[in-house]
């Protein structure tokens, strides 16, 4: 059992929560994900590991409310214990010095943006962060975002909050004002990161993205999260999950995550139909 | 046995097991067979002649000696019958219920000479579920610790083998698992059917009651390095990881949804109940039309599964004819009960899909026999312009499996084949790498439950003289 130690609202469809896995927060580096399973009935799902501290031996995860798994998570509170949680799975981000990183992170990417760009950081690149959300109330990570960027540029589709507009926009806009760019990671929906792909395919810029196929093991032994890369298959849980992305078959990978679209649907009903509608509690803060 | 008596064994017709109807037991997941009830496992282990020279017991790749536990069956003495199995095989429930018998044991039952061979694979799994069922499963005594300590990587037979055989000598063992459950194929890949989970956890559970520590959601290389193991106390590493990279096509339209390795269908069925969804969370396509691609255990397996989910139709794709069906026949007579249909001497060539990239059919060629390959049997050549189409909307590609490259790609001086199978000596299951053994699908690529327990048994022997001499 994994327990969870702190669990902390960040938006209203967006929690934080740090769970006791030792060994995991010993190894794990950034760009890499675990595999958790609440309770015997449950689904296996991926999440990214944005933080750990080796020396109490937790893990931190950020999760977004998209279904009947991370909707259950949601209900989970501090003292409470996830069944299952494995890892680090995934290689870890190629971080070296290319100078200067711009990192981009749309929505709940930027909870994997973050790791990374730490380690970017760390490894003496200059790091320009593009972060953007739907509107202010989801946007997260903005501090954490700040303390390891060297410059943030930040985006809402409803311009609520810093610019109004999509993050492509923004990237497209410091492209064409000729900021150095060595390389580009962005994270966040996958229409989000074709679309920041095409934005740097023109310029050669070094794209890398960070794909979320339909995941089983995790392990390379199920081959659910194949994606076509550079016209051959590829196991993201095991050859990823960072890809340079001008090589990646978005439009596939799209499609292929809708597969289950309808048992979704069942799942999530199914769910709110035993728990009630949800009422959306802040903890602190 | 005088003679008379021989001839009057040789008389009792082979006693078939009692099974579920077919119409029925398609539509749950319930086992297959019932078993022997008692009075006829007696008479089907009468059917025995108790051969000086037994024959049988060179078929079994653990030296089971068989016309001594059948006795123990005759005498209805079925506890004892289940230990005699139990000094050659740890897991008699489940070989008796998986392996080849018709290709083993039974094979060369010299009862089989002039009739049917005696049903050796039954009554063991008889014996097995007796002495289980009746809560006379004992653990034996284990010895004081020896001091020393072995890492155990994977679960699947091999790896359970291996643990069981050194608790026993009083070494200290713990299992890493990566996945959530311990069992390896037994437990993501057979399924309930034809080899009941529950069978499964209480053999794991008498490993546990041995003192085996079992560590799950531990996937070695990554949470640990081989290397690290060795140098954080333990003093020998088996490596027991299994053939679970599956293999695609490699012909177009293989990501469309709908598409699925067996590997997948059966983990999501499986290990994650996805029968049994929405109660549990995990989901599978319910396929209306599904097409399994292969001919092995594998492909029977999934295809059986399907017809589990309530489809219309369930095909079996396979590339040579039925005589070349690498399947166990007990298998393929068992899905042709259950209404399967066989497109033999046929390829798919590309998967077709519609416009949100939901599969829609297959397109297959027609294949005749040519001249026989390496391994001897007659190659398949397509016949040009004998394109057709099959409309499905589930497949599942059931062609094999290679090694996991986890271990290998980690584990620094760790020799492998071209295909990625760990090199070991065959009689010690000893790697390139001191202190590091392996055994079973990894090595061997995918082969049967019982060779992989094979390699177990001697690669445990080799680890204990390892263990007490330090010579590699
Ligand atoms: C490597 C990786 C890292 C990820 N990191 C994060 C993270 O840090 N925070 C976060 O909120 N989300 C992350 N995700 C996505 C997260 O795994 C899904 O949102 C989650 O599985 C949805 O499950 P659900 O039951 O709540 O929703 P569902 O209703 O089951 O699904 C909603 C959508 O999520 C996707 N999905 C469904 N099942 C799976 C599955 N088993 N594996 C992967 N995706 C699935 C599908 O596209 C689906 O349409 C990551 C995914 C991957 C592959
Ligand atoms: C669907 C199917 C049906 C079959 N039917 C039959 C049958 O009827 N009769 C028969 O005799 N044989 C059958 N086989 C073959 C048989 O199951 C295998 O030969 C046998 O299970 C191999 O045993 P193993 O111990 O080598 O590996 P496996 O059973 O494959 O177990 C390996 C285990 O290691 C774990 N693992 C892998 N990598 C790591 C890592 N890095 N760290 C930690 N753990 C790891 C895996 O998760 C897995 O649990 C079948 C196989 C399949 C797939
Ligand atoms: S272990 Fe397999 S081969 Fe050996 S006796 Fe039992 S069924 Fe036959
Ligand atoms: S070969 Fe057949 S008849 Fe002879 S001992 Fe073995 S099981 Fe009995
Ligand atoms: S999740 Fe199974 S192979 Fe990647």
């Amino acid at each position: 059992m994994f327990p969870i130690v702190e669990k902390k609202v960040l938006s209203p469809t967006v929690f934080q929560l740090k769970v006791v896995a030792p060994t995991i927060a010993r190894k794990r580096k950034p760009g890499q994900f675990i595999i958790l399973r609440i309770h015997e009935e449950g689904e296996r799902i991926p999440l990214t590991i944005v933080d750990s501290d080796p020396e109490k031996g937790t893990i931190t995860l950020i999760v977004q409310e998209v279904g009947k798994t991370t909707a259950l998570l949601g209900t989970m509170k501090e003292g409470d214990a996830i069944l299952d949680v494995v890892g680090p799975l995934g290689k870890p981000t190629h971080i070296k010095n290319f100078g200067t990183a711009v990192v981009v992170g749309g929505g709940i990417g930027i909870a994997p943006v973050y790791p990374i760009s730490k380690g970017l950081k760390e490894a003496g690149n200059r790091v320009v962060a593009i972060l953007g959300a739907r509107n202010k109330d989801l946007l997260i990570l903005e501090r954490e975002m700040r303390a390891v960027s060297d410059e943030v540029y930040i985006t809402t589709d409803d311009g609520s909050y810093g610019r109004k507009g999509f993050v492509t926009e923004m990237l497209l806009e410091l492209i064409k004002k000729r900021v150095r760019m060595d390389m580009v990671l962005g994270i966040g929906p996958l229409p989000m990161m074709k679309a920041l792909c095409e934005v740097t395919r023109p310029y050669g810029i070094y794209t890398v993205v960070s794909l979320n196929p339909i995941m089983v093991d995790g392990t390379g032994m199920c081959g659910a999260c194949r994606i076509t890369y550079d016209g051959k298959v590829r196991f993201v849980c095991v050859d990823g999950p960072e890809f340079d992305g001008h090589k990646v078959d978005f439009d596939e990978l799209i499609k292929r995550n809708r597969t289950y679209l309808k048992e979704e649907k069942i799942a999530m009903e199914e769910f709110t139909y035993h728990e009630g509608p949800k009422c959306y509690e802040t903890t602190g803060e | 046995m005088d003679p008379k008596e021989v001839k009057e064994r040789l008389k009792i017709p082979r006693q078939p097991m009692p099974e579920q109807d077919p119409k029925e037991r398609v539509r749950n997941f319930n086992e297959v067979p019932f078993g022997y009830p008692p009075e006829l496992a007696m008479k089907e282990a009468m059917r025995c002649i108790q051969c000086k020279k037994p024959l049988c017991v060179e078929g079994c790749p653990v030296e089971i000696d068989i016309p001594a536990f059948l006795d123990l069956i005759v005498q209805g003495k079925f506890v004892e019958a289940a230990r005699k199995i139990k000094e050659k095989n740890a897991l008699p429930a489940v070989c008796g219920r998986v392996c080849p018998q018709e290709d083993q044991c039974e094979k060369v039952c010299v009862v089989g000479k002039k009739g049917e061979p005696v049903a050796i694979g039954n009554l063991e799994r008889f014996a097995a579920d007796y002495e289980r069922e009746t809560g006379a499963v004992e653990i034996p005594e284990i010895p004081p610790p020896t001091g020393k300590s072995v890492a155990v990587v994977g679960s699947g037979p091999a790896g359970l083998t291996v643990a069981g055989d050194l608790v026993k000598l009083g070494h200290k063992v713990t299992i890493f698992e990566a996945l959530h459950a311990p069992g390896g194929v037994l437990m993501y890949g057979i399924p309930e059917f034809r080899l009941p989970k529950s069978i499964v956890e209480a053999e794991v559970d008498y490993l546990k009651r041995m003192g085996v520590e079992i560590i799950c959601n531990a996937p070695i290389g990554k949470i640990e390095t081989v290397d690290e193991l060795l140098q954080n106390g333990y003093d020998a590493v088996f490596l027991g990881t299994g053939a679970g990279l599956p293999y695609f096509m490699g012909i177009p339209g293989e990501n469309l949804i709908g598409v699925y390795s067996a590997n997948e269908y059966l983990t999501r069925v499986n290990l994650m109940k996805a029968y049994r969804f929405p109660e549990y969370d995990t989901p599978v396509i319910r396929g209306k039309k599904v097409a399994v691609i292969g001919g092995g255990n594998t492909a029977m397996d999934a295809a059986r599964t399907a017809l589990r989910l309530g489809p219309e139709k369930v095909y079996i794709i396979y590339r040579r004819s039925r005589e070349e069906m690498p399947a166990r026949l007990g298998e393929i007579h068992h899905g042709e009960e259950e209404g399967i249909v066989f497109k033999f001497l046929t390829n798919p060539v590309r998967f077709i899909g519609d416009e949100e990239g939901r599969l829609e059919a297959i397109e297959c060629v027609r294949m005749e026999l040519g001249e026989p390959d390496e391994s001897g049997r007659r190659r398949p050549v397509p016949i040009p312009g004998s394109e057709f189409k099959i409309p499905v909307d589930t497949a599942i590609i059931a062609i094999g499996n290679g090694p996991n490259p986890l271990i290998p790609q980690t584990t620094e001086g760790l020799k492998v084949n071209k295909w990625g199978n760990i090199i070991v000596d065959p009689e010690t299951g000893k790697t390139s790498k001191r202190g590091v053994f392996s055994g079973g699908d990894i090595v061997r690529g995918g082969s049967t439950v019982i060779l992989a327990m094979g390699d177990g048994r001697k690669a445990a022997r080799a680890i204990h003289e390892y263990l007490q001499t330090g010579n590699w």
